[in-house]
């Protein structure tokens, strides 16, 4: 259609810029609440525009800490929250794989079987199976410590299946190919298997990190020592109800800081990240 | 040496149905097999045993001298093309043609050497580091027959590697597999189910339905001399006009020499002349119902006295015909060939 209304065309932009607004406003809220002192905040008369107090605020986040909530600096919960996403979401890849291919490339007794079990895990989130997660984590030894942080969260039915669904659509003539060209089954994994999924395993990097990131529930039940805090974590604690005073533009700027890393990552790999979802590569 | 002898092979799929129903065949080194036969006959399945793709279910395969039944297929020393291509679409066309080499630990020189000189012979050189998707379908063949041929193996196997080019491109890939079969003088089974591939490529022609040898031996004995009913149809195109003939004779249908009781007579449309030539046995009587001129010829669709059996009769260059024309058309007795309508085998 060449002709086009005017209407028409400003239209959907207005609906999306009112959308956008709405996302965003309350995040440049929070990063200007992050710029002034806690004077400025308190007595309820905050500009909207960015104050002096920047530098300093953002500083004292992550190189100090709030005194007296979370007695830790948020850098390195930062770094303890990376620490977590990043095992959780690596691991979940690399588990996932190795069960998909089972699932797809061998027949083994009860090969069904056990896919509908992994298939039923979804039905099983940590906060259905916590009480018992959390008992099996607290006999073993693992609290406070990063294995226990993340190995009950790694196994993933959702990544198992996307797998499955990529490794269905790859021909056959390639596993036959390569038995022919002498490679052994993990060597038809390594090489020519995971190459092909690349833009699923980022696909699912995205999700998963975005989603180990964002633990709230876990880490509160098993972290109990100050250096273990994550950042979500963290946000709460500096939000005290009683008595205390409430250090708003520290809250704010660790709010801020718990937003980049996701930010980062789907920047960095919104590309594959939409390819893998959309396009299959064969 | 490096030939395939398949003796009494047989694929029984969990489930009762039998694929291949006890095949026995005899390549010799350095000859052109083609397995042809129409879809799901099981060509497809005999080249995948010998290629160890398929369990072998009963009978043996041997490839030099050397039963192969419970070898993988990386040490039975075959290549294979497949259809569509299964060309590894990370690796560069470079890296495919060297995966095998490297699997097999061969010196990175020596894979060097053997890739750039496949890359010469196929005329791929100029697309070493390309991936596959950046090339068009005939390269892909290409390469697919270049990874097939730095392994030097001892049998090439090829499964119907040029149906997804389009009908120019495979003529002369066709003309080329030939020339490079002949070149490397390796032992090849090919599978097909267009005859003409079979036909031009084959030294060997087995012709296969339902799971058995109709036929095998060279093309043009197959097509002189087809021992079955089968075969006589697959053969040659336009097919070969088959009717069934009974005790009494057909109106339209005169034939001087006939073996006794019904039979099923088979002509070419290559062999039926307007013009008497000889001594011929048979005329055929036709109105025509559809002319095809395809340039060189033109074929001659009709029904046998009107309303019979439907017959092709080709004619040489352009033909004046015109549906509803009553012809009269004639065949040597040499040319004729008849066959037993229960058994399908052939009458001498």
């Amino acid at each position: 259609m060449v002709e086009r209304r005017r209407l028409i065309d400003v239209l959907p932009h207005l609906v999306l810029l009112i959308g956008i607004a709405i996302v965003a406003f309350p995040v440049y809220v929070a990063f200007v609440a992050s710029t002034w002192d806690a004077a400025t905040i308190s007595n309820g008369q905050m500009p909207l525009r960015p104050g002096p107090h920047f530098l300093e605020n953002y500083y004292r986040t992550i190189f100090i800490g709030t005194s007296s909530s979370t007695r830790e600096p948020v850098g390195n919960m930062m770094l303890n929250s990376l620490i977590m996403a990043l095992c959780i979401a690596i691991g979940k890849i690399a588990i996932s794989l190795i069960s998909a291919f089972a699932v797809v490339y061998f027949r083994f007794p009860f090969r069904m079987a056990a896919f509908w079990v992994i298939f039923m895990t979804l039905m099983l989130p940590v906060e259905v199976r916590i009480f018992p997660t959390y008992k099996i984590v607290a006999d073993l030894n693992m609290l406070d410590t990063f294995a226990g942080l993340t190995i009950p969260l790694i196994a993933s039915a959702t990544a198992t299946l996307l797998f499955r669904q990529f490794f269905m659509t790859v021909p056959d003539e390639l596993v036959e190919a390569s038995k022919i060209d002498g490679a052994g089954p993990m060597k038809f994994f390594f090489d020519t298997l995971v190459p092909l999924s690349i833009t699923s395993v980022a696909a699912m990097f995205v999700v998963q990190f975005i989603y180990g990131w964002n633990q709230y529930l876990w880490p509160l039940l098993i972290t109990t020592k100050d250096n273990m805090q994550t950042i979500v974590i963290g946000i709460k604690k500096m939000i005290v109800t009683q008595d205390a005073l409430t250090e708003w533009q520290l809250a704010m700027a660790t709010a801020i800081l718990a937003m980049l890393p996701p930010v980062i990552v789907v920047v960095a790999m919104q590309k594959l990240f939409v390819k893998g979802l959309v396009e299959t590569e064969k | 040496m490096s030939d395939v002898r398949l003796d009494a092979v047989r694929k029984v799929y969990p489930g009762g149905v039998e694929a291949v129903k006890g095949v026995s065949l005899e390549i010799a080194d350095g000859q052109f097999c083609v397995l042809v036969g129409p879809s799901g006959c099981g060509k497809s399945t005999l080249l995948r045993m010998v290629a160890g793709l398929e369990t072998i279910s009963g009978g043996t395969c041997a490839i030099d001298g050397k039963v192969v039944n419970e070898i993988e297929p990386a040490e039975r020393d075959i290549a294979m093309v497949f259809q569509n291509y299964a060309l590894y679409p990370h690796m560069s066309v470079y890296d495919n043609m060297a995966y095998g080499l490297r699997n097999r630990g061969t010196p990175k020189d020596e894979i060097d050497a053997r890739v750039k000189e496949a890359a010469r012979i196929l005329e791929v050189e100029p697309f070493l580091a390309r991936k596959p998707k950046a090339l068009s379908g005939g390269q892909r063949q290409r390469v697919a027959m270049g990874r097939a041929i730095v392994r030097k193996p001892k049998v090439f196997l090829f499964d119907e590697p040029l149906s997804n080019l389009d009908a120019k491109l495979r003529i002369q890939m066709r003309v080329e597999i030939k020339k490079l079969q002949r070149a490397l003088k390796t032992t090849s089974i090919y599978v097909t189910h267009d005859q003409l591939e079979a036909m031009t490529l084959a030294d060997q022609l087995v012709v296969m339905n339902k799971g058995q040898v109709e036929q095998a031996g060279a093309p043009l004995d197959l097509y002189e001399k087809p021992q079955t009913i089968f075969v006589a149809g697959f053969i040659g195109a336009p097919p070969m006009n088959l009717v069934t003939v009974p005790e009494a004779g057909l109106p339209g249908l005169t034939l001087i020499e006939r073996p006794a009781g019904p039979v099923v007579l088979g002509i070419r449309p290559e062999h039926l002349h307007e013009q008497p030539m000889g001594p011929d046995t048979l005329t055929v009587e036709i109105v025509v119902s559809a002319v095809e001129a395809v340039g060189a010829e033109t074929y001659l669709y009709g029904a046998l006295h009107g309303h019979g059996p439907e017959l092709i009769v080709r004619v040489p260059g352009r033909a004046t015909h015109a549906p509803g024309q009553r012809i009269r058309a004639c065949a040597e007795a040499s040319q004729l060939h008849f066959f037993n309508p229960q058994t399908g085998r052939r009458i001498d």
